[in-house]
């Protein structure tokens, strides 16, 4: 059997290199990728305890995370599309219009 | 530690408030496709949360706490406190809003149904006993307040702000999550109280992961209250938002994040008051300090109004920092004289706003005295009670959370809260300035409406009130809190 430790290491593992694409990717859509990297990290960890644990209440939050991921994806989208048809740009630099 | 799990018809009473904006926000919609006013939406919709806030009422009545769900909800008096807050916030927000989302041609029935739908989950995370509701419950507040932020779709400043608050919502939520995930590791529970018995029985309070956890979770809830370093989104969302949802969330996700911190600190780790006090408390005084000095370089009052809500979001920190309930209570007690300063302030903002003319310049304030009296006083009274002169009750919230802070032995922090105020006492006095002894650079028409008078009188007079009586509300605060 796999040991929990190597599951925590690659969710944290998972989880940094989604902040890290946050913080130094430039484009919208990578971006918000990173943040279903940094989600779906969450996940493995919390799977990988409530097998540990025995305990059935992470399984049941992965499930709130999976469905909330996905009414946020909506969401993000339409935001990023809204924004899109007034200024033709998904770069992070050129969104500097509040500022200051 | 077997929870119980069967879940009977009487757990739905404790939730009938949070029921009723659901059902209220659906409502609207459907009346939205009826009804070609939208000013009867508007009403129904305050209508609906009155009904919802008298249920929060019958049920509570100030008795025992209640729980529900397998302890996942619980219904005390620091909930039932918190709630009141979000009321009155969405009933303010509602008033001050009907005639400038017209002006913004982005009158939508949608608009007030979202409002409900935000409200309903700060309601749910002021009480929240568990991190599953916790969690679901900020959701579904941050997920409606970024729609609510970007409603303006034809605007790219109101597009940008969705954008930003979207993506650094996103992003604070992971972290929560993965606090979440760590706690849950180490102590095999969600629930808040069964954290802190774990936390005991295993003996791992001062384990460093217990603490990654901790600090992952203060960060998150950092990001919604825009604590620095957190805060970066805050101007710039503040200022494109519409004014209305500015003022909506300068209030109700801060104050939800103020409760939602209180909770889990106070109740999942009481143990750990040291370790959390130490990573809270430069985040305070920075907090104070950036909101305080950078405001002083603001040309824009909305994003004056966003670094002064940065500030007195360190001061109301303060709170909890004294690791008290009283410290606790002087907190609740300055979120509600808050609510009403700066719904009043963002109030005023919005009627300078009209067809083809923003008003959101600080030049723009100029003179105001002369060609309008009336509203230039309940700004004064605006900004000296964000100023924190008495006898505003800004001065009293601010009075009780030093006093509580000195009270905990952290006399340095009092003093530096101080110096902070009298620096940010020179921006709003700035404005009051300027209406006062400037002249007009140009004609200001004010647009007026009937409810954004009673918004207006309802905030001026309860600052006044509770500035002359303190005890009124400070009675109240106690009595639901220390119980």
């Amino acid at each position: 059997m796999v040991p929990l430790s190597w599951y925590i290491v690659l969710s944290a593992v998972m989880f940094c290199i989604g902040v890290f694409g946050f913080l130094a990717r430039r484009n919208l859509l990578i971006i918000f990728i990173s943040i279903e990297l940094m989600l779906n990290s969450v996940n493995i960890s919390l799977v990988a305890f409530s097998h540990y644990l025995q305990s059935m209440t992470g399984q049941i939050l992965v499930f709130f995370v999976i469905a909330v991921a996905a009414a946020e994806a909506a969401i993000g989208l339409a935001i990023i599309i809204a924004y899109y048809k007034n200024n033709p740009t998904i770069k992070v630099d050129e969104i500097n219009l509040l500022k200051g | 530690m077997e929870m119980e799990t069967t879940i009977s018809l009487l757990d739905i009473r404790p939730i009938i408030p949070e029921l009723t904006l659901i059902c209220v926000g659906l409502i609207l919609i459907l009346l939205d496709l009826i009804v070609k006013k939208k000013e009867i939406v508007a009403v129904v919709g305050i209508a609906g949360t009155l009904v919802a806030l008298f249920g929060t009422y019958k049920l509570y009545g100030f008795y025992e706490p209640q729980v529900a769900f397998g302890g996942m909800f619980v219904l005390d008096g620091y909930a039932n406190f918190f709630k009141l807050i979000f009321f009155l916030n969405i009933i303010l927000t509602i008033c001050i809003s009907m005639k400038y989302m017209k002006i913004e041609k982005a009158s939508f029935g949608e608009y007030y149904s979202l409002l409900m739908f935000s409200t309903t989950g700060m309601m749910i995370m002021a009480s929240a006993a568990d991190l599953i509701v916790l969690y679901l419950g900020l959701e579904l507040m941050a997920l409606s307040t970024y729609i609510l932020v970007g409603l303006m779709r034809k605007k790219p400043r109101s597009n940008e702000a969705a954008i930003k608050y979207f993506f650094l919502g996103a992003f604070s939520s992971a972290f929560l999550l993965y606090g979440i995930s760590l706690t849950y590791g180490l102590t095999g529970t969600t629930s808040l109280s069964g954290i802190a018995e774990s936390l005991n029985a295993l003996n791992i309070i001062g384990s460093p992961i217990t603490y990654l956890g901790l600090i992952f979770m203060i960060v998150a809830f950092g990001f919604k209250i825009a604590l620095v370093p957190f805060h970066m989104w805050a101007p710039d969302v503040y200022e494109g938002a519409p004014t209305s949802i500015t003022a909506f969330m300068s209030v109700g996700p801060k104050a939800a994040g103020f409760a939602v911190l209180g909770r889990v600190l106070f109740d999942a780790f009481p143990a750990m008051q040291g370790q959390w006090a130490s990573i809270l408390i430069p985040m305070a005084v920075l907090t104070m300090a950036a909101g305080s000095i950078i405001a002083l370089a603001q040309t824009n009052i909305k994003r004056m109004l966003a670094y002064s809500s940065i500030a007195h979001a360190g001061y109301m920190l303060l709170g909890i920092i004294a690791g008290t309930h009283e410290g606790l209570t002087s907190m609740v007690n300055y979120l509600m004289i808050y609510l009403f300063m700066n719904i009043g302030a963002f109030a005023i903002v919005i009627m300078l706003r009209r067809e083809g003319f923003q008003g959101e310049d600080l030049e723009d304030y100029m003179g105001l005295s002369k060609s309008h009296p009336l509203a230039s006083f309940l700004m004064l009274i605006f900004m000296f009670s964000l100023a924190g002169i008495p006898p505003t009750a800004g001065f009293i919230g601010k009075f009780y959370v030093f006093m509580e802070v000195i009270n905990a032995g952290y006399v340095y922090l009092a003093i530096i809260a101080v110096v902070f105020s009298v620096i940010s006492a020179f921006f709003y006095l700035r404005i009051v300035m300027y209406m006062y002894m400037k002249d007009p650079k140009q004609e200001v028409t004010l647009t007026t409406s009937p409810t954004m008078s009673i918004a207006l009188a309802i905030t001026a007079m309860m600052i006044l009130i509770f500035g002359i009586f303190p005890s009124i509300l400070l009675n109240l605060v106690r009595y639901s809190i220390l119980g």
